[in-house]
């Protein structure tokens, strides 16, 4: 044997080892990491939900509770429903390009059956909880106003869609979950097709 | 070592015979000297000096305070806000430990916030204590999520919607966003598992973080040594034994300078803890008195006030992606300012009027941003967070042009200091 060393083979051996033990760190990081998802409970307490709207008078709405979010279910007038086209020019999505919602969704109303919104009541900007206003001038959101909903946390409206406005700090519209109706008088949250 | 070993015997006595001992297996007297005995601080050092130190005692009481609340806490959506309620009226002195921890928290952000100012007023940060700035930023960073990650624990109304609006920051990230919340949740909402595993970050990961911080801060501290309200290199100065001439050791005349420091501070935060515990609101937010309820957002969210200027900037900007990159950013840009700064003195001293103008605005832009971000968002408060954020950021990215034309005094040679 040699007195000298072999620093080439020295420094093969040391990336060899670095290199290993990376790739090892990285699988055993997988579990550490993949256990912050969302649980298998987690994941079936989020099933869909059910909800009666056969009560639910016209002018009227109702919060479900769906995933932890309050889900907003109105069943707007005629008189609501006009207000719609008036503000269009006032909005920034007004076709709902950038927001989320189901396809069959995608529309003025933002719905199913024009006369029921299904909303999340879930602020786009941060998460808060946009309170109903829906008299027309309301004085607390502003003199002209024609009703919808306005987040008190950071000032965004939207309106009888959950279109957002322009001007605020929210960037989309309300989502629409995905949801279907089971009966005329009953819709199922959190699931759009039949088999989900 | 053995000539350690016979001098402390010859001196006598079984104690240094025990130092000797363990000298002889643990460097303990070494440290102590390096560290303590042997260091030398500049002996101009003034008031604004007390705050490395009471940082550290606050950090003491709340590691102390907190084990403590983890004995009777239960980390769990159905249990927790009780269990802080049993705390603070059936267990014995609790009410005492939780408003130590909660007030601990304020009290924390009070002394870093004062200590840092103390860095900006004489250049600190300058160097060659870059990399000591940027560990103590990284202990306000990691301070920041303790705080956060705290809040959430007692499970009251604006725990929860707090937390919702921060964790909602990350859903700005481009690609990733929505994935990412949903990982950091573990749910679709902020639920009993997001408190889970809040609770092992706050009372294990980031404290374990902390303290290896603080002791990396303080390291370097002695090693690059002490700056002081002159900004001069006392090493440049020494005397014949090799010790700087304005050096004094840190033991015994700033541990007993510190003393009286802790003792105001103990007296003011006794003050607090005993009359004032909520502080009108600011320290415990009247909306954490009732249950978090995710269904029902509290009228007005304004997280606790150390919080607020960085609020107040998300705010002031209309997208929500803008918001949160620029309030990230003005947390952030402290990391620069070693390298923002171009004077060519340390200590306001010796500086020119425009970096003392612009310092004072800096302040007093801070103030009132912390305000306008507990405020609603009306006017005059949007107005004044525009303008606010607009200098803030001015302060800062302007610094490299602004240090750089500013007049400069002659610093002295060594550090000014009157005898009393």
């Amino acid at each position: 044997m040699t007195e000298e060393v072999d620093t080439g083979r020295r420094h093969f051996l040391t990336v060899a080892t670095v290199a290993t033990t990376a790739v090892g760190a990285a699988f055993v990081a997988v579990p550490f990491l993949a256990s912050w998802k969302p649980s298998a409970r987690a994941k079936a307490m989020g099933a869909p939900v059910e909800v009666d709207i056969g009560k639910l008078e016209k002018g009227a709405m109702v919060k479900v509770e769906w995933r932890g979010k309050a889900v907003y279910v109105l069943h707007r007038t005629p008189e609501m429903l006009a207000t719609l086209k008036s503000v269009d020019g006032e909005l920034r999505d007004p076709g709902s390009n950038e927001s989320e919602q189901p396809a069959f969704a995608q529309n003025e109303a933002r719905a199913f059956k024009p006369e029921y919104l299904v909303v999340v009541g879930v602020c786009t900007h941060l998460g808060c909880a946009p309170l109903d206003k829906f008299t027309p001038g309301d004085v607390t959101v502003s003199a002209d106003w024609r009703g919808g909903f306005f987040c008190p946390c950071h000032g965004s409206k939207f309106d009888l869609s959950g279109r957002v406005f322009k001007d605020v700090p929210a960037p989309t519209n309300l989502p629409v979950p995905p949801y279907r109706f089971v009966s005329d008088t009953r819709i199922l949250i959190g699931a759009e097709s039949e088999n989900a | 070592m053995a000539s350690t070993s016979q001098t402390a015997q010859a001196g006598g006595g079984r104690l240094a015979a025990l130092t000797a001992w363990i000298d002889d297996r643990f460097p303990m007297t070494r440290m102590w000297k390096e560290q303590v005995s042997e260091y030398y601080a500049p002996k101009n050092m003034n008031f604004w000096y007390y705050f490395g130190s009471l940082s550290l005692l606050v950090l003491v009481i709340q590691i102390v305070t907190g084990i403590f609340l983890t004995m009777n806490y239960k980390p769990a959506a159905a249990d927790a806000f009780g269990s802080v309620e049993y705390i603070m009226r059936d267990v014995e002195w609790g009410w005492l430990i939780r408003y130590m921890h909660s007030t601990g928290a304020s009290a924390f952000f009070i002394v870093v916030y004062l200590h840092m100012f103390r860095a900006l007023l004489y250049g600190s940060y300058q160097k060659p204590r870059e990399l000591l700035w940027i560990f103590g930023m990284l202990i306000y960073f990691a301070l920041m999520a303790e705080a956060f990650f705290g809040y959430l624990l007692p499970w009251g109304n604006m725990s929860y919607w707090g937390a919702q609006v921060i964790v909602s920051l990350f859903g700005a990230i481009p690609f990733v966003g929505d994935a990412l919340t949903e990982w950091i949740r573990g749910d679709y909402y902020i639920s009993d598992i997001t408190l889970n595993r809040f609770f092992a970050l706050h009372v294990i990961a980031i404290p374990l973080v902390l303290v290896f911080l603080v002791i990396a801060h303080l390291l370097a501290l002695h090693e690059v040594g002490s700056n002081n309200p002159d900004g001069v290199d006392i090493k440049k100065v020494k005397g014949p034994d090799g010790i700087p001439l304005d050096g004094i050791a840190f033991h015994p005349y700033y541990t007993v300078k510190d003393l009286i420091g802790v003792g105001v501070f103990l007296i003011l935060f006794s003050l607090v803890i005993f009359y004032a515990p909520t502080m009108g609101g600011y320290f415990l937010e009247h909306a954490n008195f009732e249950p978090a309820n995710p269904l029902q957002t509290p009228p007005h969210i304004a997280p606790v006030w150390y919080f607020t200027p960085f609020y107040a900037i998300l705010r002031a900007v209309p997208s929500k992606s803008m918001g949160a990159l620029l309030m990230g950013l003005a947390v952030v840009l402290f990391v620069f300012l070693p390298w923002l700064d171009r004077g060519k003195v340390k200590s306001i001293r010796y500086r020119g009027p425009i970096y003392k103008v612009a310092l004072a605005l800096f302040v007093v832009d801070f103030i009132v941003l912390g305000y306008c971000g507990l405020k609603p968002a009306v006017e005059p408060f949007k107005t004044l967070s525009v303008i606010g954020t607009i200098y803030y950021f001015a302060f800062f990215l302007l610094m490299p042009w602004y240090t750089r034309i500013d007049s400069y005094k002659p610093e002295p040679k060594r550090v000014t200091y009157h005898a009393h």
